[in-house]
Protein backbone atom coordinates (compact mmCIF):
# COMPACT_ATOMS: atom_id res chain seq x y z
CA UNK A 1 0.00 0.00 0.00
CA UNK A 2 0.97 3.63 -0.35
CA UNK A 3 2.89 5.47 2.35
CA UNK A 4 0.84 7.31 4.93
CA UNK A 5 1.66 10.92 5.65
CA UNK A 6 1.83 12.44 9.10
CA UNK A 7 -1.33 13.40 10.93
CA UNK A 8 -3.06 16.52 9.68
CA UNK A 9 -3.06 19.43 12.07
CA UNK A 10 -6.53 20.76 11.28
CA UNK A 11 -9.20 18.75 13.02
CA UNK A 12 -11.77 16.94 10.89
CA UNK A 13 -14.83 15.40 12.51
CA UNK A 14 -15.99 11.94 11.42
CA UNK A 15 -19.22 10.50 12.83
CA UNK A 16 -19.66 6.84 13.81
CA UNK A 17 -23.23 5.55 14.08
CA UNK A 18 -24.42 3.21 16.82
CA UNK A 19 -27.60 1.17 16.26
CA UNK A 20 -28.94 -1.35 18.79
CA UNK A 21 -26.78 -4.40 17.98
CA UNK A 22 -23.85 -2.49 16.48
CA UNK A 23 -20.55 -4.10 17.53
CA UNK A 24 -17.74 -2.30 15.76
CA UNK A 25 -18.46 1.33 16.55
CA UNK A 26 -15.68 1.38 19.15
CA UNK A 27 -13.04 0.13 16.72
CA UNK A 28 -14.35 2.42 13.98
CA UNK A 29 -14.03 5.41 16.31
CA UNK A 30 -10.54 4.25 17.25
CA UNK A 31 -9.57 4.02 13.57
CA UNK A 32 -10.89 7.55 13.00
CA UNK A 33 -8.73 8.83 15.86
CA UNK A 34 -5.73 6.81 14.68
CA UNK A 35 -5.98 8.64 11.36
CA UNK A 36 -5.93 11.95 13.19
CA UNK A 37 -9.59 12.96 13.06
CA UNK A 38 -12.03 13.57 15.88
CA UNK A 39 -14.60 10.77 16.20
CA UNK A 40 -18.15 11.83 16.93
CA UNK A 41 -20.68 9.32 18.28
CA UNK A 42 -24.00 9.36 16.42
CA UNK A 43 -27.09 7.66 17.86
CA UNK A 44 -29.54 5.78 15.63
CA UNK A 45 -32.59 7.48 17.12
CA UNK A 46 -31.32 11.03 16.61
CA UNK A 47 -31.97 12.65 13.24
CA UNK A 48 -28.79 14.65 13.79
CA UNK A 49 -25.32 14.27 12.29
CA UNK A 50 -23.86 16.88 14.68
CA UNK A 51 -22.21 18.71 11.80
CA UNK A 52 -19.69 15.97 11.00
CA UNK A 53 -17.64 16.01 7.80
CA UNK A 54 -18.05 12.29 7.05
CA UNK A 55 -19.86 9.27 8.47
CA UNK A 56 -18.91 5.65 9.15
CA UNK A 57 -21.72 3.09 9.38
CA UNK A 58 -19.97 0.32 11.33
CA UNK A 59 -20.43 -3.43 11.52
CA UNK A 60 -22.43 -5.63 13.84
CA UNK A 61 -26.00 -6.88 13.86
CA UNK A 62 -28.20 -3.79 13.81
CA UNK A 63 -31.63 -4.59 15.24
CA UNK A 64 -30.55 -8.21 15.57
CA UNK A 65 -30.48 -8.62 11.77
CA UNK A 66 -34.27 -9.09 12.06
CA UNK A 67 -36.15 -9.38 8.76
CA UNK A 68 -32.93 -8.93 6.70
CA UNK A 69 -29.52 -7.53 7.53
CA UNK A 70 -29.86 -3.75 7.50
CA UNK A 71 -33.58 -3.80 6.67
CA UNK A 72 -34.70 -2.15 9.91
CA UNK A 73 -31.69 0.14 10.23
CA UNK A 74 -32.50 1.89 6.98
CA UNK A 75 -35.57 3.41 8.69
CA UNK A 76 -33.61 4.75 11.68
CA UNK A 77 -33.93 8.54 12.05
CA UNK A 78 -30.17 9.00 11.69
CA UNK A 79 -30.18 7.20 8.32
CA UNK A 80 -32.54 9.76 6.81
CA UNK A 81 -29.88 12.38 7.54
CA UNK A 82 -27.12 10.13 6.18
CA UNK A 83 -29.00 9.64 2.90
CA UNK A 84 -29.68 13.39 2.60
CA UNK A 85 -26.05 14.32 3.32
CA UNK A 86 -24.68 11.60 1.05
CA UNK A 87 -26.77 12.97 -1.80
CA UNK A 88 -25.04 16.31 -1.21
CA UNK A 89 -21.61 14.64 -1.45
CA UNK A 90 -20.68 13.85 2.14
CA UNK A 91 -18.30 10.87 2.35
CA UNK A 92 -19.98 7.79 3.86
CA UNK A 93 -18.28 4.46 4.58
CA UNK A 94 -20.30 1.32 5.33
CA UNK A 95 -18.40 -1.61 6.80
CA UNK A 96 -19.92 -5.11 6.94
CA UNK A 97 -23.39 -4.58 8.45
CA UNK A 98 -22.91 -0.92 7.50
CA UNK A 99 -22.49 -2.00 3.86
CA UNK A 100 -25.71 -4.02 4.17
CA UNK A 101 -27.47 -0.95 5.61
CA UNK A 102 -26.26 1.28 2.75
CA UNK A 103 -27.53 -1.25 0.18
CA UNK A 104 -30.90 -1.52 1.91
CA UNK A 105 -31.10 2.27 2.12
CA UNK A 106 -30.53 2.55 -1.63
CA UNK A 107 -27.24 4.46 -1.39
CA UNK A 108 -25.45 1.53 -3.03
CA UNK A 109 -26.83 -0.98 -5.56
CA UNK A 110 -27.15 -4.73 -5.00
CA UNK A 111 -27.57 -6.80 -1.86
CA UNK A 112 -25.64 -9.02 0.52
CA UNK A 113 -26.89 -12.58 0.90
CA UNK A 114 -26.01 -15.75 2.81
CA UNK A 115 -22.46 -16.97 2.12
CA UNK A 116 -22.38 -19.60 -0.63
CA UNK A 117 -20.89 -22.20 1.73
CA UNK A 118 -23.34 -21.26 4.53
CA UNK A 119 -20.39 -20.94 6.92
CA UNK A 120 -19.71 -17.77 8.85
CA UNK A 121 -16.28 -16.67 7.58
CA UNK A 122 -13.97 -15.16 10.19
CA UNK A 123 -10.39 -14.74 9.01
CA UNK A 124 -7.79 -12.30 7.73
CA UNK A 125 -7.72 -12.14 3.95
CA UNK A 126 -6.20 -10.24 1.05
CA UNK A 127 -8.09 -7.57 -0.83
CA UNK A 128 -7.15 -5.89 -4.07
CA UNK A 129 -7.75 -2.14 -4.36
CA UNK A 130 -9.72 -2.02 -7.61
CA UNK A 131 -10.39 1.72 -7.55
CA UNK A 132 -8.45 4.52 -5.89
CA UNK A 133 -10.66 7.28 -7.24
CA UNK A 134 -13.15 7.21 -4.37
CA UNK A 135 -13.35 9.38 -1.25
CA UNK A 136 -12.15 6.46 0.87
CA UNK A 137 -9.37 4.92 -1.26
CA UNK A 138 -7.36 7.83 -2.74
CA UNK A 139 -4.37 6.99 -0.51
CA UNK A 140 -3.95 3.53 -2.04
CA UNK A 141 -2.15 2.54 -5.18
CA UNK A 142 -4.34 0.86 -7.75
CA UNK A 143 -3.94 -2.91 -7.46
CA UNK A 144 -2.48 -2.68 -3.94
CA UNK A 145 -2.94 -5.69 -1.65
CA UNK A 146 -4.51 -5.10 1.76
CA UNK A 147 -4.60 -7.63 4.58
CA UNK A 148 -7.79 -7.12 6.62
CA UNK A 149 -10.19 -9.30 8.61
CA UNK A 150 -13.52 -10.53 7.25
CA UNK A 151 -16.20 -11.74 9.67
CA UNK A 152 -19.63 -12.28 8.17
CA UNK A 153 -22.25 -14.91 7.44
CA UNK A 154 -24.15 -12.84 4.88
CA UNK A 155 -21.41 -11.27 2.83
CA UNK A 156 -22.09 -12.63 -0.63
CA UNK A 157 -22.46 -9.60 -2.90
CA UNK A 158 -25.29 -10.02 -5.40
CA UNK A 159 -26.62 -7.78 -8.17
CA UNK A 160 -28.14 -8.27 -11.60
CA UNK A 161 -25.78 -8.78 -14.53
CA UNK A 162 -26.51 -5.32 -16.02
CA UNK A 163 -25.78 -3.70 -12.64
CA UNK A 164 -22.54 -5.67 -12.28
CA UNK A 165 -21.50 -4.68 -15.82
CA UNK A 166 -22.23 -1.04 -15.07
CA UNK A 167 -20.33 -1.12 -11.76
CA UNK A 168 -17.29 -2.58 -13.50
CA UNK A 169 -17.60 -0.30 -16.52
CA UNK A 170 -17.82 2.80 -14.34
CA UNK A 171 -14.92 1.78 -12.11
CA UNK A 172 -17.17 1.43 -9.09
CA UNK A 173 -15.83 -1.93 -7.92
CA UNK A 174 -13.55 -0.64 -5.15
CA UNK A 175 -12.28 -3.84 -3.50
CA UNK A 176 -11.99 -7.40 -4.80
CA UNK A 177 -11.24 -10.59 -2.88
CA UNK A 178 -8.00 -12.21 -3.98
CA UNK A 179 -9.49 -15.55 -2.91
CA UNK A 180 -13.27 -15.31 -2.89
CA UNK A 181 -14.46 -16.59 0.54
CA UNK A 182 -18.24 -16.32 0.20
CA UNK A 183 -19.26 -16.62 -3.45
CA UNK A 184 -19.56 -12.87 -4.02
CA UNK A 185 -20.34 -12.16 -7.65
CA UNK A 186 -17.24 -11.18 -9.64
CA UNK A 187 -15.19 -11.40 -6.41
CA UNK A 188 -16.63 -8.08 -5.27
CA UNK A 189 -15.78 -7.11 -1.68
CA UNK A 190 -16.66 -3.42 -1.91
CA UNK A 191 -18.29 -0.89 -4.24
CA UNK A 192 -18.89 2.84 -4.44
CA UNK A 193 -21.65 5.24 -5.41
CA UNK A 194 -21.48 6.91 -8.84
CA UNK A 195 -19.75 9.98 -7.38
CA UNK A 196 -17.29 7.86 -5.36
CA UNK A 197 -18.28 9.47 -2.06
CA UNK A 198 -20.19 6.48 -0.65
CA UNK A 199 -18.20 3.26 -0.25
CA UNK A 200 -19.34 -0.04 1.25
CA UNK A 201 -17.29 -3.17 1.89
CA UNK A 202 -17.74 -6.40 3.82
CA UNK A 203 -14.20 -6.75 5.26
CA UNK A 204 -13.16 -4.68 8.26
CA UNK A 205 -10.47 -2.03 7.65
CA UNK A 206 -11.16 -0.56 11.11
CA UNK A 207 -9.80 -3.79 12.64
CA UNK A 208 -6.55 -3.39 10.68
CA UNK A 209 -5.09 -0.17 12.00
CA UNK A 210 -2.11 -1.39 14.04
CA UNK A 211 -0.08 -4.56 14.51
CA UNK A 212 -1.07 -4.91 18.18
CA UNK A 213 -4.77 -5.58 17.46
CA UNK A 214 -4.96 -6.51 13.80
CA UNK A 215 -3.13 -8.33 11.01
CA UNK A 216 -1.77 -5.07 9.54
CA UNK A 217 -2.33 -1.32 9.47
CA UNK A 218 -3.54 -1.56 5.87
CA UNK A 219 -7.02 -0.33 6.83
CA UNK A 220 -5.87 3.09 7.97
CA UNK A 221 -5.61 4.31 4.38
CA UNK A 222 -9.41 4.49 4.06
CA UNK A 223 -9.62 6.92 6.94
CA UNK A 224 -6.64 8.99 5.77
CA UNK A 225 -8.24 9.19 2.32
CA UNK A 226 -11.49 10.62 3.67
CA UNK A 227 -9.52 13.00 5.86
CA UNK A 228 -7.59 14.29 2.84
CA UNK A 229 -10.88 15.03 1.08
CA UNK A 230 -12.51 16.69 4.08
CA UNK A 231 -9.49 18.87 4.83
CA UNK A 232 -9.10 19.89 1.19
CA UNK A 233 -12.72 21.08 1.06
CA UNK B 1 -60.11 -7.48 10.24
CA UNK B 2 -58.67 -9.76 7.66
CA UNK B 3 -55.58 -11.93 7.58
CA UNK B 4 -53.06 -11.07 4.91
CA UNK B 5 -50.32 -13.51 4.03
CA UNK B 6 -47.11 -12.33 2.40
CA UNK B 7 -44.76 -14.98 1.04
CA UNK B 8 -41.25 -13.84 0.21
CA UNK B 9 -38.97 -16.10 -1.85
CA UNK B 10 -35.46 -15.70 -3.20
CA UNK B 11 -35.62 -14.94 -6.93
CA UNK B 12 -35.05 -18.04 -9.09
CA UNK B 13 -31.63 -16.83 -10.24
CA UNK B 14 -30.44 -16.08 -6.69
CA UNK B 15 -28.37 -18.80 -5.04
CA UNK B 16 -30.20 -20.24 -2.02
CA UNK B 17 -27.59 -22.13 0.02
CA UNK B 18 -30.05 -22.70 2.88
CA UNK B 19 -32.51 -24.42 0.56
CA UNK B 20 -29.69 -26.45 -0.96
CA UNK B 21 -28.57 -27.59 2.49
CA UNK B 22 -32.10 -28.81 3.25
CA UNK B 23 -32.33 -30.55 -0.12
CA UNK B 24 -29.03 -32.32 0.48
CA UNK B 25 -30.08 -33.43 3.97
CA UNK B 26 -33.29 -35.12 2.83
CA UNK B 27 -31.71 -38.17 1.11
CA UNK B 28 -29.45 -38.66 4.13
CA UNK B 29 -32.59 -38.88 6.27
CA UNK B 30 -34.08 -41.49 3.97
CA UNK B 31 -36.46 -39.24 2.02
CA UNK B 32 -36.10 -39.71 -1.71
CA UNK B 33 -37.70 -38.07 -4.73
CA UNK B 34 -37.23 -34.43 -3.68
CA UNK B 35 -35.11 -32.74 -6.31
CA UNK B 36 -34.95 -29.15 -5.04
CA UNK B 37 -35.80 -26.98 -2.04
CA UNK B 38 -36.06 -23.19 -1.94
CA UNK B 39 -36.34 -21.47 1.44
CA UNK B 40 -38.25 -18.22 1.94
CA UNK B 41 -40.24 -16.25 4.50
CA UNK B 42 -43.92 -16.33 5.39
CA UNK B 43 -45.59 -13.32 7.07
CA UNK B 44 -49.10 -13.20 8.54
CA UNK B 45 -50.54 -9.72 9.03
CA UNK B 46 -53.82 -8.96 10.84
CA UNK B 47 -55.10 -6.08 8.77
CA UNK B 48 -57.89 -3.56 9.19
CA UNK B 49 -60.49 -3.53 6.37
CA UNK B 50 -59.46 0.02 5.51
CA UNK B 51 -56.01 -1.03 4.27
CA UNK B 52 -56.08 -1.32 0.49
CA UNK B 53 -54.12 -3.62 -1.81
CA UNK B 54 -51.83 -0.84 -2.96
CA UNK B 55 -50.71 -0.19 0.62
CA UNK B 56 -50.13 -3.90 1.21
CA UNK B 57 -48.01 -4.10 -1.95
CA UNK B 58 -45.95 -1.15 -0.72
CA UNK B 59 -45.34 -2.90 2.60
CA UNK B 60 -44.38 -6.14 0.86
CA UNK B 61 -42.11 -4.55 -1.71
CA UNK B 62 -40.53 -1.78 0.33
CA UNK B 63 -40.03 -3.57 3.62
CA UNK B 64 -40.88 -7.27 3.88
CA UNK B 65 -38.88 -8.11 0.76
CA UNK B 66 -35.79 -6.76 -0.96
CA UNK B 67 -36.70 -6.52 -4.65
CA UNK B 68 -33.05 -6.95 -5.65
CA UNK B 69 -33.02 -10.54 -4.46
CA UNK B 70 -36.58 -11.56 -3.57
CA UNK B 71 -40.06 -11.94 -5.08
CA UNK B 72 -43.24 -11.65 -3.03
CA UNK B 73 -46.90 -12.69 -3.19
CA UNK B 74 -49.64 -10.96 -1.17
CA UNK B 75 -52.86 -12.87 -0.39
CA UNK B 76 -55.93 -12.04 1.68
CA UNK B 77 -57.11 -15.23 3.44
CA UNK B 78 -60.14 -16.02 5.62
CA UNK B 79 -58.94 -16.05 9.22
Amino acid sequence: MSELASEPSIQARIGVITFPGTLDDVDAARAVRAAGAESVSLWHADADLKGVDAVVVPGGFSYGDYLRCGAIAKFAPVMGEVVRSAEQGMPVLGICNGFQVLCEAGLLPGALTRNAGLHFVCRDLWLEVASNSTAWTSRYELGADLLVPLKSGEGRYVASEPVLDKLEGDGRVVFRYRDNPNGSMRDIAGISSANGRVVGLMPHPEHATEALTGPSDDGLGLFYSALDLVLAA
Amino acid sequence: MVRVVVDVMPKPEILDPQGQAVAKALPRMGFSGISDVRQGKHFELEVDDSVDDETLAKIAEGFLSNPVIEDFVVRRVPS
